[in-house]
């Protein structure tokens, strides 16, 4: 057993996980990162489509060169990488962690943490779809990990469940190694995804996407051989005699992303409607000297906010460790009306203010406003599959001392 | 011809909408000229990057991604792909490296976007 | 022509002067039945129909060990339930399977249904069934905090349980090869030949033919039709298929004890079970078949929402979405007599049937080997000569999650695969993967059933790619060969660049 001390854990080597790494490393700090994988760079290494880095790296990147630039610079600095790790048990109060890995067994003692360990794919099973249970039903991460990474094709015929952006970038990536992909649904009203991966993914390739239609029924003796469609209504229900029998040997999933936060669900403070943890701007979590940043604070779109998120984590993660204060006054965040997913939950001011929401619903044009800081931000064409970011430097954030709170609304 | 396009040069996403007169597009929608030359682009000749993989031999990995480095016609992506389908790449690769000279005639390479180191014996 | 896999040779020799027993069926019943004859001269053979064993009704049932109150004493079940339901505790020392005795209670409402636990009482007392009382509201309270406010009353059980079956019959079968026996796996009896009343070779789908000395069926749902090529009478069973739904542990905070509202004719109900591995279970409904489909094992979506609903109608708030982890379907016998069917058959001197294992046929299991081998048999023209060499115990298979960090960080040192964590929802190591694969698991299923990797609440979103890629390299098979669980389950079906 491997004794470690750090200044700054990191637990989980994606994009908030490396960008956090490199930049808490920059401070002078000595840095661990734990990484389950063999190789870090989380999904990353099999989006290998582009679209990364346009604002965190001024370029359009692919997934692969947006992790290669972040690992380059992370390898002249003070950080060690522990692949393939499982971080058995963990004490965010002492911040010590017990951890396996094939090159053996490390009882971690860290000055500060930063858990970076993003979302995973929501399964098939969590749906409750009735029928057989063959083969051939997967979340689009898992036949994107087969097909980009070990080169192995899952699937003849294809259809795709769920218009967020990992569906319709498969159901690109499928048709152009030979899959039929049949059509792309949603059980909403609206696309889940970028309006580009719309066009791009689907519209290029003529495949039809389904609006207000789900999968009622999976049928296949061993492997897959049909799903029953139906449209839905508003509440999802099934509208009767709209009901089609599709033949596919693949169901490829995109039926969101859950934050993983269970591990520590019962010593970090959760956000009911982000469904992650509840960080404040400086990217501190409800316990002192426990960071968190990225998909486990909320599922993002871009990977540009989340390195973004990681580098601000690190650098508060790195100050913690050297004993420097770096926490000013705080007020809480409230969500006003029209207002999903919105990160942070807390303010602190001594850290410039990036805001990022959701609508709960598409909106033609709208408003979000900052209320207690009387500042604005238009839109048009705003729908819950594109973050809204905002930005406020921090010697704006003074009328905040006087209202004690921040309160984010979209009229 | 006619029809509608939704523009990604940003994110508001006009719906542009586009018809043929004559010899002439006449396009409708858009609030900047960007989504204008977005929108003839799309009609004229759509132009994609492609990102794909390519076999690598003894690597690391047993595939190495790559893109176009600029975007390229879009008619003539799947044909492409027979092309791209009979390459192979000896492991070490590197990030950058050019896959394909000139992928679609135009001079366009295809490059390497991750580096697959040799296979360990 | 399918080559049979066998788990272990021993040169079976055709015609030899010892006596060999074929067991049909490798359930947990079929496995326990076949470890119980290891004890004596003789050599066994199990052949299992599916790729796996404990696929069928084993798999199919609510895990629970009953108490065994709910069985009339005059039946053959209310004979074994509670006697089975003793065995565990050493069948679980022997075979290394976990039983997590949480207790169960049985609610009720008013007056009139307090009498019916009343007589449930009764029942238990009869047969013998330890740790029995009924609790009024206040204890009620105290124990199952989560437990809806209708109810008053409760018939406490402590000596009910949970367990995971399939494990009962993988781990028997290998006690019994470990004594002997061989197993075939993917191969059914497609036809007997029967001589002056006895059955005296049976053929299996691989084409392969086995002589026999005896032949004791206990093929589950099959039971019926495997008799009929022997001409032995199989009372007709029904099929009743139970739908159930697989919460995540968190869910585990709102119930303590396996809750059973009151049993109908219909059965034991929709229950709220805690899991051996820290989950919940919603279910089963309980639907009969009008016709004979076996492998048809589909949800339904109003039996699904019925699952969701009576839990809910037992535990306020355990039916809550974001818990959701799987749903699943098994298929259960019912016969007319409501009672396992276990005799020597009248056509034949040297048949057993073993059939219509209804409720609680998992908790009876254990009596229901030492019956067959010991009455049943017994009672026939047969002579055992116990072995002297039997063990009983199957080696400790290691789940590093149940060990301290020292023993696991010794373990690592000396082979670096107990590091690495294939499944991190369970810390299933890819040293646990590699033995479940030597113990005889060939699919991702088998794997995941010895492991329970896989189980949780990923569900395999980040590792089962990698247990069929581990599977591939052991079983040096192409990626494209590796099923799921049955032969038509492929995963891949061929390379992107070849």
């Amino acid at each position: 057993m491997n004794k470690l001390k750090t200044d700054v854990l990191v637990i989980g080597g994606g994009a908030a996980g490396m960008a956090c790494a490199l930049s808490a490393a920059r401070e002078g700090v000595r840095v661990t990162l734990l990484e389950r994988e063999a190789r870090i760079g989380g999904v990353l290494n099999q989006c290998i489509h582009n679209g990364f880095g346009l604002q965190f790296y001024q370029q359009e990147l692919t997934g692969p060169e947006f992790a290669s630039r972040l690992m380059e610079e992370m390898q002249v600095e003070n950080v060690t990488v522990i692949s393939e790790s499982y971080v058995r048990d963990i004490n965010v109060r002492t911040k010590t962690a017990s951890v396996l890995s094939p090159k053996g067994a490390y009882e971690i003692q860290a000055k500060a943490l930063v858990v970076s360990t993003g979302a995973r794919e929501r399964p098939f099973g969590s749906l409750l779809i009735p029928g057989d249970r063959p083969s051939g039903i997967m979340p689009a991460g898992v036949a994107q990990r087969y097909v980009n990474l070990e080169n192995y094709l899952p699937s003849k015929r294809a259809i795709v469940l769920g218009s967020g952006d990992i569906g319709l970038i498969m159901a690109r990536r499928l048709t152009l190694e030979g899959v039929e992909v049949v059509a792309v649904l949603e059980r909403m009203p609206f696309p889940g995804g970028l309006t580009r991966n719309i066009v791009q993914c689907l519209d290029d390739f003529d495949i039809p996407l389904y609006l207000s239609t789900t999968v009622t029924g999976v049928r296949g003796n061993g492997r897959l051989e049909s799903v029953e469609i139906s449209r839905v209504d508003e509440n999802f229900v099934p509208i009767a005699g709209s009901q089609k029998t599709i033949a596919v040997d693949a169901l490829i999933l995109s039926a969101g992303l859950l934050p993983q936060v269970e591990e520590f669900d019962e010593d970090l403070e959760i956000d009911a409607v982000n469904r992650g943890f509840v960080v404040s701007n400086t990217c501190e979590s409800s316990v002192e000297g426990v960071f968190a940043a990225g998909n486990n604070v909320a599922v993002f779109d871009l990977v540009d906010y989340v390195a973004a998120e990681g580098w601000i984590a690190g650098r508060h993660a790195a100050l913690f460790s050297l004993g420097k204060n770096t926490s000013g006054d705080r007020v809480p965040v409230f969500r006003g009306q029209n207002v999903g997913v919105l990160v942070p939950g807390i303010v602190d001011m001594e850290e410039h203010l990036r805001l990022y929401i959701r609508l709960r619903k598409p909106m033609e044009r709208g408003t979000v406003v900052l209320r207690e800081l009387a500042m604005e931000k238009k839109f048009t064409f705003g729908v819950p599959s594109e973050m809204i970011q905002m930005v406020v430097n921090k010697e704006k954030l003074l009328p905040l001392m006087d209202s004690g709170r921040l309160t984010v609304e979209v009229l | 011809m006619e029809g509608h396009i939704t523009c990604v040069i940003c994110p508001v996403g006009c719906k542009i909408a586009v018809r043929k007169e004559g010899i002439e597009y006449i396009i409708e929608g858009n609030r900047c000229k960007r989504g204008e030359e977005y929108a003839r682009n799309e009609l004229v000749m759509p132009r994609r990057i492609l990102t794909t993989s390519v076999k690598v031999a003894n690597g690391h990995l047993p595939l190495v991604s790559v893109k176009t480095s600029r975007p390229v016609d879009k008619a003539i992506i799947r044909e492409k792909m027979n092309d791209i389908k009979k390459l192979v790449m000896e492991a070490p690769v590197y990030i950058g490296d050019i896959v394909l000279e000139d992928f679609d005639g135009e001079g366009t390479p295809l490059l390497a976007t991750r580096s697959v180191e040799k296979a360990d014996v | 022509m399918r080559e049979p896999r066998l788990f272990s040779w021993r040169g079976f020799s055709f015609g030899g002067a010892e006596m060999q027993t074929l067991v049909i069926g490798g359930g947990l019943v079929g496995a326990l039945i076949a470890r119980e004859l290891t004890r004596y001269e003789m050599k066994v053979l199990l052949v299992e129909k599916r790729e796996d064993l404990g696929q069928g009704i084993t798999k199919a049932n609510s895990a629970i060990l009953h108490g065994g109150y709910d069985d009339p004493p005059n039946t053959l079940r209310g004979k074994l339930c509670a006697k089975g339901n003793r065995l565990y505790n050493q069948l679980a020392e022997e075979l290394k399977i976990a039983v997590n005795r949480v207790g169960s209670i049985v609610v009720a409402k008013g007056e009139e249904e307090l009498r019916k636990l009343e007589i449930l009482l009764e029942n238990g007392k009869a047969n013998s069934v330890e740790g029995l009382r009924i609790v009024g509201r206040q204890e009620l309270r105290k124990l199952e905090p989560g437990l809806s406010k209708e109810f008053d009353y409760a018939l406490l059980c402590e000596s009910a349980g949970v367990i995971e079956p399939w494990m009962v019959a993988i781990a028997a079968s290998m006690n019994a090869v470990n004594n002997g026996a061989e197993i075939i796996t993917g191969n059914g009896v497609v036809g007997a030949i029967v001589e002056s009343k006895r059955a005296k070779r049976v053929k299996l789908s691989s084409g392969r033919e086995i002589e026999a000395d005896l032949v004791i069926n206990a093929s589950g749902l099959f039971y019926e039709q495997v008799s009929s090529f022997f001409g032995v009478y199989a009372p007709p069973v029904k099929l009743r298929k139970g739908e159930y739904i697989l919460l995540d542990k968190r869910a585990s905070t709102l119930v303590n004890r396996v809750i059973f509202p009151l049993p109908t004719a219909a059965g034991k109900g929709r229950l709220v079970v805690p899991t051996i591995d820290g989950g919940v279970l919603l279910g089963p409904t309980s639907v009969e078949f009008s016709d004979f489909f076996p492998e048809d094992v589909s949800t339904t979506a109003e039996g699904l929402i019925s699952v969701r609903e009576s839990g809910d109608d037992l535990i306020p708030g355990i039916d809550s979405p974001q818990w959701f982890l799987k749903s699943f379907a098994g298929l259960r016998p019912e016969s007319p007599q409501k009672d396992f069917y276990i005799k020597k058959a009248d056509e034949l001197e040297n048949f057993i049937t073993v059939g219509a294992i209804r409720s609680p046929g998992l908790t009876a299991a254990p009596a229901i080997a030492e019956y067959v081998v010991g009455e049943v048999i017994g009672s026939m023209d047969l002579k055992l000569t116990p072995k002297d060499d039997f063990n009983p115990f199957i080696d400790e298979r290691l789940r590093i999650k149940e060990l301290p960090f020292e023993e696991v960080a010794r373990l690592i040192e000396a082979d670096p695969k107990y590091g690495r964590i294939i499944c991190q929802c369970n810390e299933v190591s890819e040293a646990e993967v590699i033995q479940a694969i030597k113990d005889g698991a060939r699919t991702v299923d088998g794997v995941k059933f010895r492991t329970r990797a896989g189980f949780g609440r990923c569900q395999g979103g980040f590792c089962s790619w990698k247990i069929a890629s581990i599977l591939a390299r052991e079983l040096n098979k192409d990626m494209s060969g590796v099923r799921q669980n049955s032969q038509n389950s492929w995963i891949i079906n061929g390379k992107v660049r070849t």
